[in-house]
């Protein structure tokens, strides 16, 4: 994983939100404009700059006891503000495995 | 079976209470992540895409039913239902949260399990045979070697922050189904001309971004001195391995850059320097760890019994039978292996319900003994012949009698993007949708021994360097894209697949695959010639032209 | 910085003294080895003990002719994951036969308490007061060791092998 500090030196190219684990459980969260953290992509703080990406992860980032390992990721807004992650790997946190567990 | 003293349960109790304390003060804030992280790796804890995963050990792919069933227990009390067996010996839990961990330690603990040093920059999990100790023609049962090698490993005051992770593998069979070629120490136990037992040992093995074959340190150590010579080994690489750069901290990497008579000459330096440490493996201290191994009280049985001649007349049965089960040092016993490749299933899964199936199944016919090996499959150790078609019906019902044992569909998976923060795409569904495409056992059986190995990324968590079919997930401008590799082997004869061509998108792999099989069904001097060995006689270029010529 | 020796927080009596600094009079001094090794008698004949802060990344073979007059070797952490002094410790306690101090410096956590103290550490540089306060706690939270070191502790071979005896004699 690209460090929280390597990844202040990218600038985001879209809308971008924070994300990262779940201390406790490890669930993925993302960074909420509230100061807090949400398992639901929805809520996520979504950020148009690279400024506001670097600040927001800061923030994402010193929250050391609450989540684990926060980083920028890129996001599609939709229309009617529906925000979808922007690659596979954020689809994958987000919606669950690709896969069938069970034969088939 | 190695069955736990006092001592050493009241070690990995110790463990559980050490752990407990330290996610505590994570979960305080006392220790931060970064603190964190190598306590958490070296009790098996990652965090992955979506959760921790727990990996726990099976020390030389060992298991009794009562932790099986544990197993079972773990995987529904604190995650979703199901392990993954992986390529050491060890089984993973994808979806436990750390609050929870120390109390699922404690449960495995009960029943003489434990996670330590399934990751981290440690000696590994100590992985041999799964068929060790009842594989016919074994120069001896390298689990005692195997055991004697675990304690000695285990909380290291020394070697416990290494360069990097540290593999130890040992094989006592001719053919070697430990891998021990592609492990950081390879230890072959064989005799010498005196008939005293000892090891060739081999260094330097390892796959990942820069794969290396281990070489031959020592033709013979003998078994009295390979602790100290296996620490010898370690002091080097502790103080001469790399550590200013995580891809090159391997010790095979120390061996490339010194060369192997340069390192094996610093090895026998300090080997000489050390003397007499109480290292020394005298008789009795190797009598005292055998004697903590039972074996089964084996009944005198008919090599040929008539349940096996009637059930011979099920073409099913027969189908099975000469696919998975396999010849036992005993006679009228087999070794029978459990696939975990289902058609359409992801590679090495077992369900809670399985997993106890499965126990109960170890009771009823294998001595409460249940095997894990390298392949991700499980395996029951002494099966009467007799008991063949009973075992088979109820295998069936559960779903592990797919007669595909080291066929093409027998696929090595790592987790792959579905699980894995490290992974750049997919394993599984690769591996499930060449399952499909290979369903038929007819075309399987014609097809022959053929291992696909497939890894997500560069770490080569899934060996795809010594499948004979290597698949390896890329990233390319944010899409899936695999290369191919042919002609790796990961037995007594390793070796590392030759890329075939460019890297070809995730949707074409099947149809990729299938034109290498097809072409090696046309190629193949005869029936019995196997996929590695027709790549080995023709090269890579007829293979690469069927590939590449269309696409 | 505390320090933990002897299993307590105690007052460090030696005084680091920078490469560039001038050496004092008397006193406990701890420098660096390279200032050590420009001229060891020098330093040794001052009135005042001498330790010697011996990098990780250089074999220990050139401190081992000044051992017997060195009141204490501090062997470094750069990082806590970095585990080169724990080769180091062994050989200079086992092989060598250092019996003065044997310090760790750098990131020195309670999570490496015990494994430094078998590598034949006895005293502790400890980055947190809270690690220095639980020093002698965490120090009893294993009692069962399978490797035989120079510290002393029984193998859980040795106790087996000791147990069985007894049995076999008392039969």
């Amino acid at each position: 994983m690209t460090s929280p500090l390597e990844q202040k030196k990218i600038r985001i190219t879209g809308p971008s939100v924070v994300t990262a684990n779940r201390t406790w459980d490890g669930a993925v969260v993302y960074r909420t404009a509230d100061r807090g953290w949400s398992t639901a992509l929805a809520d996520a703080a979504i950020v148009g700059t690279s400024d506001d990406a670097r600040a927001l992860l800061a923030e994402g980032v010193a929250d050391d006891v609450g989540a684990v390992g926060a980083y920028i990721a890129p996001v599609e807004v939709k229309e009617g503000g529906v925000v979808k992650p922007g690659n596979l790997r954020e689809h994958i946190r987000s919606k669950g495995l690709t896969i069938d567990l069970l034969p088939a | 079976m190695y069955a736990y003293d006092e001592l050493d349960r009241t070690l990995i109790n110790e463990r559980v209470s050490e752990f407990r304390d330290q996610v505590k003060r994570r979960l305080s804030g006392e220790l931060t992540e970064d603190e964190f992280k190598i306590l958490r790796l070296q009790n098996g804890v990652y965090l992955q895409l979506h959760a921790y995963m727990f990996r726990v050990a099976i020390p030389y792919g060992t298991l009794s039913s009562k932790q099986m069933r544990r197993f079972a227990h773990v995987a529904r009390r604190y995650d979703r239902g199901y392990g993954h067996f992986t390529t050491r010996q060890n089984i993973q839990f994808n979806w436990i949260k750390l609050a929870e961990l120390p109390d699922a330690l404690a449960e495995l603990a009960d029943v003489g399990i434990h996670a330590m040093q399934t990751s981290g920059n440690n000696m590994r999990n100590v992985t041999s045979d799964q068929w060790a100790g009842v594989a016919p023609g074994e120069v001896e049962d390298p689990r005692i070697w195997s055991e004697i090698l675990r304690q000695h490993t285990t909380l290291h005051p020394e070697f416990s922050f290494l360069p990097r992770k540290f593999k130890i593998a040992i094989t006592a069979s001719e053919h070697d189904r430990a891998a021990i070629k592609i492990h950081d120490i390879g230890l072959r136990l064989h005799k010498n001309a005196d008939g005293e037992t000892g090891f060739e040992v081999l260094v330097g093995g390892g796959l990942g971004r820069t794969p290396f074959i281990a070489k031959t340190i020592k033709a013979f150590v003998h078994g009295r001195d390979i602790l100290s010579y296996v620490e010898a080994i370690l002091r080097v690489y502790n103080q001469y391995g790399r550590r200013d750069n995580i891809y090159k901290a391997r010790i095979k990497i120390l061996v490339h850059e010194l060369g192997i008579e340069k390192f094996a000459k610093e090895v026998d330096e300090e080997w000489k320097l050390m003397g007499d440490v109480g290292l020394t493996l005298d008789h009795s201290a190797i009598e005292e760890v055998r004697s903590r191994f039972s074996y089964p009280a084996y009944e005198k049985l008919p090599h040929m019994p008539d349940e096996l001649k009637q059930a011979a007349a099920d073409p099913l049965f027969e189908r099975w039978r000469k696919n998975s089960v396999a010849p036992h040092k005993v006679q009228g016993y087999s070794i029978v292996t459990l696939s975990l490749k289902p058609v359409g299933g992801p590679p090495g899964d077992a369900t809670a319900d399985q997993m106890d199936a499965v126990a109960d199944l170890a009771d009823k016919y294998s001595f409460g003994e249940i095997r894990v090996g390298h392949e991700q499959n499980l395996a029951l150790p002494h099966v009467a012949k007799r008991d063949l078609p009973q075992l088979w019906r109820a295998l069936d019902r559960l779903g592990l009698a797919t007669p595909n044992v080291n066929l093409v569909t027998d696929i090595i998976a790592c987790p792959g993007l579905d699980y894995c923060s490290l992974a750049n795409a997919r394993s599984i569904p690769i591996a499930q949708e060449l399952t499909r495409r290979f369903a038929n056992h007819d075309t399987a059986d014609m097809i022959g021994r053929l291992h696909i190995n497939i890894s997500g990324c560069i770490n080569a968590c899934g060996h795809h360097h010594v499948g004979h079919i290597g698949i390896l997930g890329v990233e390319k401008n944010g899409e899936e894209f695999y290369q191919i590799t042919i002609g790796g082997r990961a037995d007594e004869n390793a070796q590392m697949g030759v890329l075939i061509g460019p890297a070809v998108p995730y949707a074409e792999v099947a149809d990729v695959i299938e034109d290498i099989v097809e072409a090696y069904l046309a190629l193949r001097d005869r029936p019995e010639e196997l996929f590695v060995d027709t790549v080995k006689r023709l090269g890579v270029e007829p293979f690469k032209e069927r590939v590449y010529a269309t696409r | 910085m505390p320090l933990v020796k002897q299993g307590r927080i105690t007052t460090d009596l030696f005084v680091h003294v920078a490469d560039g600094a001038e050496l004092p009079g008397d006193g406990a001094i701890l420098i660096s080895a390279a200032r050590f090794l420009e001229d060891p008698e020098a330093v040794l004949k001052r009135a005042g003990k001498t330790g010697v802060i011996w990098p990780n990344s250089r074999a220990v073979d050139d401190l081992v002719p000044h051992l017997d007059r060195l009141a204490a070797v501090a062997l470094v952490f750069p990082t806590f994951r970095d585990g080169r002094a724990y080769s180091q410790a062994r050989l200079l306690r086992e092989r060598h036969g250092y019996d003065g101090e044997l310090r760790a410096t750098g990131q020195i956590l309670r999570d490496q308490f015990v494994f430094m103290s078998r590598a034949g550490f006895d005293a502790f540089e400890v980055k947190k007061d809270a690690d220095a306060e639980a020093f002698a706690e965490t120090m009893k939270r294993y009692s069962v060791f399978y490797q035989p070191t120079g510290d002393g502790r029984i193998t859980a071979l040795n106790r087996r092998m000791q147990l069985r005896h007894s049995e076999s004699a008392g039969q």
